[in-house]
């Protein structure tokens, strides 16, 4: 059963916490004063036996000699109040001779001399019941319920003939005032400890929650701000909860990796559809295209000479070659058969920017170099690599720097060109490889395509790592037997 | 100090022994004895005829008699008149303080010494009071099947009157009250009438009279229905053999103790004016009132 089931654990925790303190506090107190009240009934009830042997065996003599003032002298004497302790006095005090008549009472007013205790009131027919019962030669403690008072009655005997009883009378409520004050001194000290205890506790629990508020408040960044549960502070402890913070933190991480999976595989997929459709077009748009194209070669050759019928086919001509030009451009082919690449390929792209690194005052560093020829189509590597260039070099930061490292180990070719430039922005990364987008006035956007599309046709791999102030194109591309 | 002072020994010891009311009669009279023999010293009796719980009165009364008479007295405190008076009968003890009522019974074992004044007259009433909460009492009458409360059998105040008023009101003391008790002391008697214990008692009035002025909330638990006539006021008496010479020296002594600085501030204590030369025909009041007792 649970209260309150919605209640956070920042407040459920010390609730619960301060609940058992205080459930404690009140089980040790009410438990102590139970036994204090036990002891307390103990005490009266010990100390009025005493009286009452003390008094039965004082009483004897007189008594016995009828001397009724020394009867009630020491009877006032063994009343005299106990100011420590009032409940110790007994209110009543009886002297019941055999006939179970009051031979003298600590309060004569209201026990007579010789009123027979049988005409007492309803609180002593208990106490008349019992002398008349005969059954009174030892001591003996009556409690009649309902009434005010409680006996101890001692016989007193001389000689073992019996002369009487003495009956002490003591008010069941007499020591109420001092246990209720008892209870006061207690419920005080308890509120002392608990002003200790409470603080102390509060703190503590919600130290205890702590860690598990932490972790329920990264989870509800799941899966929305992923980067920012990854972030979290989360418990490092060996307990359960801090197993729990480093299972959380592998889910964060796994989920992030299957965010990107998801999303690169989507990119991916829809690159190629955008490289079967552009291929489509491409072949369609190739087959009329290099008919139009021979039709103008012929029509130059053999034409007329008409200077207007020149002058159009020349605008014809320049036409359908940019369109075929655009179309291959977007239609990349491997050619199959080529040269391999070659280390002196590098220094001839490296020259071929030459002047547009000049332009920008920019610092190019070539990091590692290839010591043979490797088998790869070079003029499709050279086309990569003078792509990524340019991109590097037109994103690059006036007088930055770009960096290209070339490696090749383990049957794979890999190429990093980097700039100190603008990142790219996650909207852009998105449409990154895709045609005809570009982030730049100039160019047709075609750039970053075209090195997509060589890499999937050599079965190799692409990936971007773009962050403020440093963007890197990594390239690597199968060559030998890995590459088939 | 035994060494020293070997007559003054039990002497403090009796004392000392008095005030913690343990019994020392065995010790005393063993020495009572011893100074018939011996000119040693004079031993004084006192009932309970007046106030006998002043223990510091009485070693300041035990001291002036002894600066007075030049020798060691000693003064023999008793429970209840009854041993005093045989202490007194037997010669154990020279002078007593008794009341009238033993004086007037054993007339012949002792010498009347001389009567305290009190008031002016060597005359005192004995009262029969009743419970202040217990209106319904008006006379000695109204107490018949009540529990009422003596101070001595041998006390003419505190059991003798009340005796002779019910015999003279044609009662039987034995079977007039439903029960009754003695306190052994006057004061003892207010003290139970005015609590309750007794719905009536009866007192010597010289003892209520000075409870009255001492001890007024006591008194007032009480209230005075009859008293008696005038009668002797308790006398001082000496034992019947004690030489003329020393019965006339204490009977000098205590009639001019009233004239004595010391004397007097002790009699002021005691309520009483001083004391007189008295007749034994001063308490033939006492011996007809015992008298009518006797022969019922």
């Amino acid at each position: 059963m649970s209260f309150f089931p919605d209640l956070s654990l920042r407040w459920k925790i010390p609730i619960r916490v301060m609940g058992a303190v205080l459930g404690t506090a009140l089980a040790v107190t009410a438990g102590l004063l139970a036994r204090d009240y036990e002891d307390m009934r103990q005490n009266l009830e010990s100390h009025a036996k005493s009286l009452g042997r003390v008094l039965a065996n004082t009483l004897v003599a007189p008594v016995l000699h009828d001397d009724l003032w020394r009867t009630f002298e020491i009877l006032q004497s063994a009343r005299e109040a106990h100011p420590a302790a009032a409940e110790l006095q007994a209110e009543v005090m009886l002297v019941v001779d055999a006939e179970r008549r009051v031979f003298v009472a600590s309060d004569p007013r209201e026990f007579p001399v010789g009123t027979r205790v049988d005409n007492l009131d309803a609180s002593f027919r208990t106490l008349a019941t019992a002398l008349a019962s005969g059954e009174t030669a030892d001591q003996q403690v009556l409690e009649p319920a309902g009434a005010s008072y409680y006996f101890v009655v001692s016989p007193l005997i001389a000689d073992g003939e019996p002369l009487g009883h003495i009956a002490l009378g003591y008010s069941k409520s007499a020591f109420l005032p001092r246990y209720l004050d008892l209870v006061v001194r207690a419920a005080v000290v308890t509120l002392l400890v608990l002003l200790v205890i409470v603080p102390f506790s509060w703190v503590w629990a919600r130290r205890t929650g702590a860690p598990l508020l932490a972790l329920s408040e990264a989870m509800r960044l799941v899966p929305a701000e992923l980067e920012m549960a990854r972030l979290a502070e989360l418990p490092k402890s060996r307990d359960e909860i801090g197993q729990l913070g480093d299972a959380f933190r592998r889910m964060i991480c796994e989920l992030k990796q299957k965010q990107e999976l998801e999303s690169q595989m989507l990119v991916t997929e829809r690159l190629a559809a955008v490289g079967r459709l552009s291929a489509g077009i491409a072949h369609e748009i190739n087959n009329p295209l290099g008919g139009m194209l021979t039709a103008i070669k012929t029509y130059e050759r053999h034409g007329t000479g008409d200077a207007m019928a020149v002058q159009t086919m020349s605008l014809l001509e320049r036409g359908l070659t940019q369109i075929r030009n655009t179309v291959a451009a977007l239609l990349v082919e491997t050619k199959t058969k080529d040269r391999p690449f070659e280390p002196a390929d590098v220094d001839d792209l490296l020259i071929l920017v030459e002047a547009q690194v000049q332009a920008k005052s920019l610092h190019v560093s070539v990091e590692g170099s290839l010591d043979k020829p490797l088998p790869v189509p070079a003029t499709l590597v050279r086309q990569i690599l003078l792509n990524l260039l340019l991109n590097a070099i037109a994103a690059a930061t006036e007088s930055g720097h770009v960096r290209v490292a070339i490696a090749a180990d383990e049957g794979k070719l890999r190429l990093d060109v980097g700039n100190d430039g603008e990142h790219i922005s996650d909207e852009r990364m998105a449409v990154l490889f895709e045609p005809f987008v570009s982030g730049r006035e100039k160019g047709h956007g075609l750039g970053l395509w075209v090195v997509y599309q060589i890499v999937r046709q050599l079965n190799g791999g692409l990936s971007v790592v773009s962050e403020p102030g440093h963007t890197t194109f990594s390239i690597e591309i199968p060559y030998g037997e890995v590459a088939t | 100090m035994t060494a020293r002072f070997p007559s003054y020994d039990p002497v403090r010891r009796r004392f000392l022994g008095q005030a913690l009311g343990l019994s020392t009669a065995a010790l005393t009279t063993r020495f009572a004895v011893a100074d018939t023999a011996v000119r040693g010293p004079i031993r004084i009796g006192l009932t309970p005829v007046f106030l006998d719980d002043q223990v510091s009165f009485t070693a300041q009364w035990r001291r002036w008699f002894e600066d007075r008479l030049a020798r060691p007295v000693v003064f023999v405190q008793r429970g209840n008149y009854r041993e005093v008076v045989d202490l007194v009968r037997g010669g154990k003890i020279d002078f007593a303080w008794l009341c009238g009522y033993p004086y007037v019974r054993h007339r012949a074992e002792m010498q009347l010494v001389a009567v305290p004044l009190w008031r002016g007259q060597p005359t005192y009433q004995s009262y029969v009071i009743a419970d202040a909460a217990n209106s319904s009492i008006r006379s000695l009458a109204d107490m018949r099947g009540t529990v009422f409360a003596y101070s001595d059998p041998d006390s003419n105040s505190g059991y003798l009157y009340p005796q002779y008023a019910l015999r003279v009101a044609n009662e039987n003391p034995a079977s007039f009250f439903s029960r009754t008790f003695f306190t052994w002391a006057h004061r003892k008697v207010v003290e139970a009438v005015s609590v309750g214990l007794a719905t009536g008692g009866a007192v010597d009035g010289y003892v209520w009279e000075t409870l009255a002025e001492t001890s007024p909330a006591l008194a007032r638990g009480t209230r005075i229905v009859e008293k008696s006539p005038y009668l002797g006021y308790p006398p001082f008496v000496a034992r019947h053999d004690l030489p003329r010479i020393e019965l006339e020296r204490m009977r000098t002594l205590l009639l001019g103790m009233a004239g004595d600085v010391q004397g007097a501030a002790l009699l002021a204590r005691l309520r009483l004016d001083g004391f007189v030369p008295a007749k034994p025909s001063l308490y033939d009041g006492i011996a007809r009132m015992m008298e009518k007792v006797r022969r019922a």
